[in-house]
C-alpha cells in the first residue's frame, strides 16, 4: 500500500548510495529503489524484485541488470517518470519503479 | 527451386519499429484487417504477387518479445507456431538495433525462416549511425535488407530475399548463430534430451526453444508439453530442480540469465556491425519533449491540443454534415419516391418500415464527415508519438481510478465538454494496453455527455431549471465524468478484478511526422469499418424496434373513430367547393379523386421544403389536373380551393399524429412503458417518460422527438414543446426534483444501440454488450430512485437535491482514489510457484 511503504529520501535528486552502503540500509535492509531518486540522476541496475509480465517487459525494454540509465523527468502529478535506457526513452510507474533496485552508476 | 505457389509470410517486429508502413509498402492498397478468432488483436491480411507467385502477408502484432504474458505476444507466437509460415520477415528499428535483437534471438530459437528488414536506415543515418547489413547478415546467418518504409525504398530487394527464403528446402539452411547460454546449457541439454523422448515433438515446436521456454518458467510451455509429452509431469520436476539448482549456484534467475546472455551477444553483434559518432547533441524529440512534457507547461500544451481536436472534428465536423445532410435528404426522398404512395390516414407498412430504417441508417451517416477528420486526427496524434504523451501526463489521475493514461482519448471523444459520440469513443480504446482498464474505459465511455443528449438537457433545464440555467450546465457537464470515474473504479475493483492488468512500461516514440498516405488510409480504413459494421447492425435491430413501437396497432373501432373525423372533414370540403358555384374543379374533387388531392398536396408542399430545383415542373407534369389547385396558380377559384385544402391537410396531420401517438401508447413499447411503472414511480417516471427513454435506446435523438410525439396538446396552437410539456406536467403534479431525477438517469443511461453494438466489436464478447447495457440501467434507476424519492422525504427542492448529489459524489470520488487497487495486492506469479 502506497502510503505505508518505507521511503529513502522522498522526491529526492540525485541521492544514490553506493552498493556497499545500500546492502545494509539501515531502516529497511532493502537496497535503494529507483522510485527514489529525481529527475537528471544517472544510476545503474543491480537487480529486479518484480516477478512475471512487469520483468518481462523491462528487461525487453533494455531495463538489463548493470545497464546505465538516466532520469529524465518525472510528469507533472508526480508519477510515471521517464527513463533513458540506451538511445531510448521509456515510462514507468512509480510502483514499477519501486521494483528496480539501483547503485551508483 | 521456385515453384509457382502461394508463401505465407508473417511480419514480425516491435512497436514503433515501422512494421504497418513495411506491411503497406508491400502489399499497396491490396489488404484488409479482421480480428484474429476469439481476441480483439487486429489480423491485418494483403498480398502482392511477385514473379513467383502469389505471396500472403500477415502484419503480426507489434511485440517486444515472444513470452506468453500480454495477448499480443501469445497471438503472434501462436500464429508462427501454429501457421508455420514460409517465411518471417523481422523488421526492425536500425536505430535501436540492440533491443531489437533480442526478438531477433527468440525468433531464431523459434526455427523460423527469419529475413531481417532493418527499418529506418536514413533515421539511423540522420544519428550518426552507420550499419553494415552484411556483418549483421553473417553475424546472425540471415538475410538482412535495409528499408526505409516511408519511401518504399527497399521494397524490391526485401521482395527478393522474401521469396528466396521461403524456397528454401529447409533442411538446406545456412548455419544460424545461436546465443550461447554458457552456465545454462548444460541444464538446457538435459531437458533437450528429456524432450526429445518424444518422438513427434521435435516436428511441433524445435526441443531447444522449449527447453528453454520451460527453464524460463513460462507458462504456456508446459501445455504445449502436456500435449505431446507423456511424460510430461517428470520432465517439469527435472525442470523445476534444475532451474533451483541453477538460480542458487549463480544468484540469477535462469530467466533472467536468459535475457543477461541475449543482451551481451546483441552488445557484441551491434559493437560489430555498427560504428556510431559520438555526438552530444540532443535529439530534436529530446528537444521537443523538454517543453511539451515539461512538468508546468504539459497541462496547457494537453489542454490546447485536446481543444484543437474538439473544434476540428466537432465543431467544424458539424459544419460539413451541411453539405453531407442534403445528399442524405436527397437520398430518403429517393427511396421515398420509390415506394408505395402514402395512405390517407395510415401508411403501408413496407412504406413506413423502409423510411423507418432509412431515417435510422442516415442518422448514423450524418456523422460520417465528424468521425472521419475525427479518425484523422487521432491517426496523426497516434503517428506522430503525441498520444503516449498524454498517456504519461494523466496516467497518475487515471490509475487511482483503475484506468490507464490513454483513457483520456476516448473520454475526450465521448464528450467530456458536452457534445461527443460514444461510438468514436469506445473505438478509440482500441490502443490501451492493459486489459482491466480498456474494459474499464469502454464501459464508462457511455457515460459522458455525447451530443444526442443534449437536447433532453437543454429542454429541462429550460422548464425546471431556468432560474439557475448556468448551474444546471455545469453540473450535468461536470457530474458525468465524476460518475465516469466512481463507476471505473467500482468495476476495476469488484466486476474486472480478475482481469488481466499490464503494468505501465510503455516506450516514448521519438516524434515521427505523419505521412499523409497512411494518415487517409487508417482513417478512411476506421471509417468504413464505423459505416460497415454499425450500418449493417443499425438497420437489423432498428427494423425491430420498428415493430415493437408499431404494433399490435391501434383498435380497428378507434381507427373507425379516426376515419369518420376525416371522411366528416373530407364531406365538409366537398360542400365547401359546390357552394363556389360551377367550377372546373368540383368534378375534381368528389369520390376518390379529393384524397388523392390531398396526398398530392402534402407531397408538393414536402418537395418545395425539400428545395427541389423543378419541383412545379415535375408536378405539373405529372398531376396536370391537380395543379392548379395545389400550387396556387389557377384562377380565383383554385386560389379559394387551395386556402381550404390546406386547412383539409392540417387535419389530416393532426389525424395522423394522433393515431401516431396512440399507436406508440398501444404498442409493445408502450405496454412495457406502462409495465415499468410501478418500478420506475420511485424515480418519478411516468409512462410517458418511459417510451422516451426506451425508445432513445434506439438514438438517443429521439428522446424529445418521443417526448415531442407523446406531448401532443397545444402542438396545434404553436405553443412549443418546452410551454406544452410545461403545462402538462403542472397538472400531472411533475418537479423540478423529478426533472433532477430523469437528468441523473439520463446521463447514466445505457448507450445507444450504435454504441453497444460498438462494444460488442471492441471487446467481442455479447456477454459485455449485454453488461453495458443491464448495468447502467439498474444503477440509473437505483441512483435518480433514491434522489427522487429521498429528496421528496426530505422535502429538498430540485436544486438543492443536485447540491447535495453533486456534493456527495464529488466527496465519493475524491475518497475512492484512496481506495488501493486490488491488483496491487494481487499474488505475484514467479518461477517457483508455478506447478
Amino acid at each position: 500500500m502506497f502510503w505505508n511503504r518505507h521511503r529513502h529520501g522522498k522526491g529526492r535528486r540525485c541521492s544514490i548510495l553506493s552498493p556497499a552502503e545500500t546492502a545494509g540500509c539501515p531502516v529497511c535492509g532493502e537496497f535503494q529503489p529507483l522510485s527514489t531518486v529525481g529527475k537528471g540522476c544517472r544510476c545503474r541496475i543491480r537487480r529486479h524484485r518484480a516477478h512475471g509480465a512487469v520483468r518481462q517487459r523491462l528487461m525487453d525494454m533494455g531495463f538489463v541488470p548493470n545497464t546505465e540509465i538516466e532520469v529524465v523527468r518525472v510528469a507533472t502529478l508526480g508519477d510515471p517518470m521517464e527513463i533513458r535506457v540506451g538511445d531510448s526513452f521509456v515510462t514507468l510507474r512509480k510502483r514499477e519503479a519501486d521494483q528496480i533496485e539501483i547503485f551508483a552508476a | 527451386m521456385s515453384s509457382k505457389r502461394t508463401i505465407l509470410v508473417g511480419l514480425a517486429g516491435q512497436q514503433n519499429s515501422g512494421k504497418s508502413t513495411i506491411f503497406n509498402m508491400l502489399t499497396g492498397a491490396n489488404q484488409h484487417i479482421a480480428n484474429y478468432p476469439g481476441v480483439t488483436v487486429d489480423k491485418k491480411v494483403g498480398s502482392y504477387r511477385d514473379s513467383a507467385g502469389r505471396v500472403e502477408v500477415v502484419d503480426l502484432p507489434g511485440t517486444y518479445s515472444l513470452t506468453s504474458f500480454s495477448l499480443e505476444e501469445r497471438v503472434t507466437r501462436d500464429f508462427l507456431r501454429n501457421e508455420k509460415p514460409d517465411a518471417v520477415v523481422n523488421v526492425l528499428d536500425t536505430s535501436q538495433l540492440k533491443r531489437s535483437l533480442y526478438l531477433t534471438f527468440q525468433l531464431l530459437e523459434m526455427g523460423m525462416p527469419l529475413v531481417l528488414a532493418c527499418n529506418m536506415v536514413d533515421v539511423a543515418e540522420a544519428r550518426g549511425m552507420a550499419l553494415d547489413a552484411n556483418v549483421l547478415s553473417s553475424a546472425l546467418g540471415v538475410s538482412v535488407v535495409t528499408t526505409v518504409g516511408r519511401k518504399g525504398a527497399g521494397k524490391a530487394d526485401l521482395r527478393d530475399v522474401i521469396r528466396t527464403t521461403a524456397s528454401r528446402e529447409s533442411g538446406a539452411e545456412t548455419p544460424r548463430t545461436v546465443v550461447a547460454y554458457d552456465e545454462l546449457e548444460p541444464h538446457i541439454a538435459a531437458v533437450e534430451k528429456r524432450l526429445n523422448e518424444a518422438s513427434g515433438l521435435a516436428l511441433i515446436v524445435p526441443p531447444r526453444w522449449l527447453a528453454l521456454k520451460l527453464l524460463e518458467g513460462d507458462s504456456e510451455a508446459a501445455g504445449i508439453l502436456e500435449a505431446s509429452h507423456s511424460d510430461a509431469a517428470g520432465v517439469l520436476t527435472l525442470v523445476r530442480s534444475l532451474a533451483t539448482s541453477f538460480e542458487e549456484e549463480m544468484d540469477i534467475s535462469p530467466a533472467d540469465h536468459i535475457v543477461s546472455c541475449r543482451d551481451e551477444l546483441a552488445s557484441q553483434i551491434v559493437a560489430a556491425c555498427m560504428t556510431q559518432e559520438k555526438s552530444k547533441r540532443a535529439s530534436l524529440s529530446e528537444k521537443v519533449d523538454r517543453f511539451v512534457l515539461n512538468r508546468a507547461l504539459a497541462p496547457f500544451v494537453l489542454v490546447l491540443s485536446v481543444y484543437c481536436i474538439y473544434e476540428l472534428s466537432i465543431v467544424q465536423g458539424y459544419e460539413l454534415t451541411k453539405f453531407t445532410w442534403p445528399a442524405l435528404a436527397w437520398l430518403r426522398e429517393t427511396v421515398a419516391s420509390l415506394l408505395p404512395f402514402p395512405g390517407l390516414l395510415e401508411d403501408s407498412l413496407l412504406r413506413s418500415l423502409v423510411l423507418w430504417m432509412v431515417d435510422s441508417a442516415n442518422t448514423l451517416l450524418n456523422y460520417v464527415p465528424i468521425f472521419f477528420i475525427l479518425f484523422a486526427l487521432i491517426a496523426i496524434l497516434e503517428d506522430s508519438g503525441y498520444m503516449a504523451r498524454i498517456a504519461f501526463i494523466l496516467d497518475r489521475i487515471f490509475h487511482s481510478f483503475g484506468l490507464h493514461g490513454q483513457s483520456t482519448l476516448p473520454f475526450i471523444l465521448g464528450g467530456v465538454f458536452a457534445g461527443g459520440c460514444a461510438v468514436p469513443g469506445v473505438m478509440a480504446t482500441k490502443g490501451i494496453p492493459d486489459e482491466r482498464s480498456r474494459l474499464a474505459t469502454i464501459l464508462t465511455v457511455p457515460y459522458m455527455n455525447c451530443l444526442a443528449k443534449v437536447p433532453l438537457y437543454t429542454l429541462l433545464v429550460n422548464i425546471y431549471f431556468a432560474a439557475h440555467k448556468s448551474w444546471a450546465m455545469l453540473f450535468i457537464s461536470t457530474i458525468t465524468i465524476i460518475m465516469a470515474l466512481i463507476i471505473a473504479k467500482f468495476l476495476t475493483s469488484v466486476v474486472l478484478r480478475g482481469k488481466e492488468t499490464a503494468p505501465f512500461v510503455m516506450e516514448m516514440p521519438t516524434y515521427h511526422l505523419p505521412t499523409v498516405l497512411g494518415v487517409l488510409r487508417r482513417s478512411v480504413d476506421r471509417t468504413w469499418q464505423y459505416i460497415k459494421k454499425v450500418g449493417t447492425i443499425v438497420v437489423a435491430v432498428s427494423v425491430c424496434v420498428f415493430f415493437l413501437l408499431q404494433f399490435p396497432g391501434v383498435p380497428e373501432e378507434h381507427m373507425a373513430d379516426y376515419r369518420g373525423r376525416i371522411d366528416e372533414a373530407m364531406t365538409e370540403f366537398r360542400a365547401d367547393v359546390a357552394a363556389l358555384g360551377e367550377t372546373p374543379y368540383l368534378q375534381l374533387v368528389q369520390g376518390e379523386g379529393l384524397e388523392d388531392l390531398v396526398i398530392v398536396y402534402d407531397e408538393y408542399r414536402a418537395a418545395r421544403l425539400g428545395g427541389g430545383s423543378n419541383v412545379n415542373e415535375e408536378f405539373e407534369a405529372t398531376y396536370p389536373e391537380f395543379y392548379p389547385l395545389i400550387a396556387r396558380s389557377g384562377d380565383a377559384a383554385a386560389k379559394k380551393i387551395n386556402r381550404m385544402l390546406r386547412g383539409l391537410s392540417n387535419t389530416r396531420k393532426t389525424i395522423r399524429r394522433e393515431i401516431r401517438s396512440e399507436q406508440i401508447a398501444n404498442s409493445f413499447f408502450g405496454r412495457l412503458g406502462r409495465l415499468l411503472e410501478p418500478v420506475t414511480h420511485f424515480a418519478g417516471f411516468d409512462w410517458k417518460v418511459n417510451i422516451a427513454l426506451i425508445s432513445s435506446f434506439a438514438a438517443r435523438e429521439s428522446s424529445v422527438a418521443t417526448l415531442g410525439a407523446i406531448f401532443q396538446e397545444g402542438a396545434d396552437e404553436g405553443a412549443t414543446l418546452e410551454q406544452r410539456m410545461a403545462s402538462e406536467s403542472n397538472s400531472e403534479g411533475r418537479t423540478p426534483l423529478g426533472a433532477l431525477a430523469l437528468i441523473i438517469f439520463f446521463a447514466l443511461y445505457p448507450p445507444c444501440l450504435a454504441t453497444t453494438i460498438m462494444v460488442k466489436v471492441q471487446t467481442g464478447s455479447y456477454k459485455w454488450m449485454l453488461f453495458s447495457i443491464m448495468f447502467p440501467t439498474v444503477l440509473g434507476l437505483a441512483v435518480s430512485s433514491v434522489v427522487f424519492t429521498g429528496g421528496s422525504v426530505l422535502g429538498l427542492s430540485g436544486v438543492e437535491a443536485m447540491g447535495v448529489f453533486y456534493g456527495a459524489a464529488l466527496i465519493l470520488a475524491v475518497a475512492l482514489a484512496f481506495v488501493p487497487d486490488p491488483a496491487w495486492n494481487a499474488p505475484k506469479t514467479t518461477y517457483v510457484e508455478q506447478s
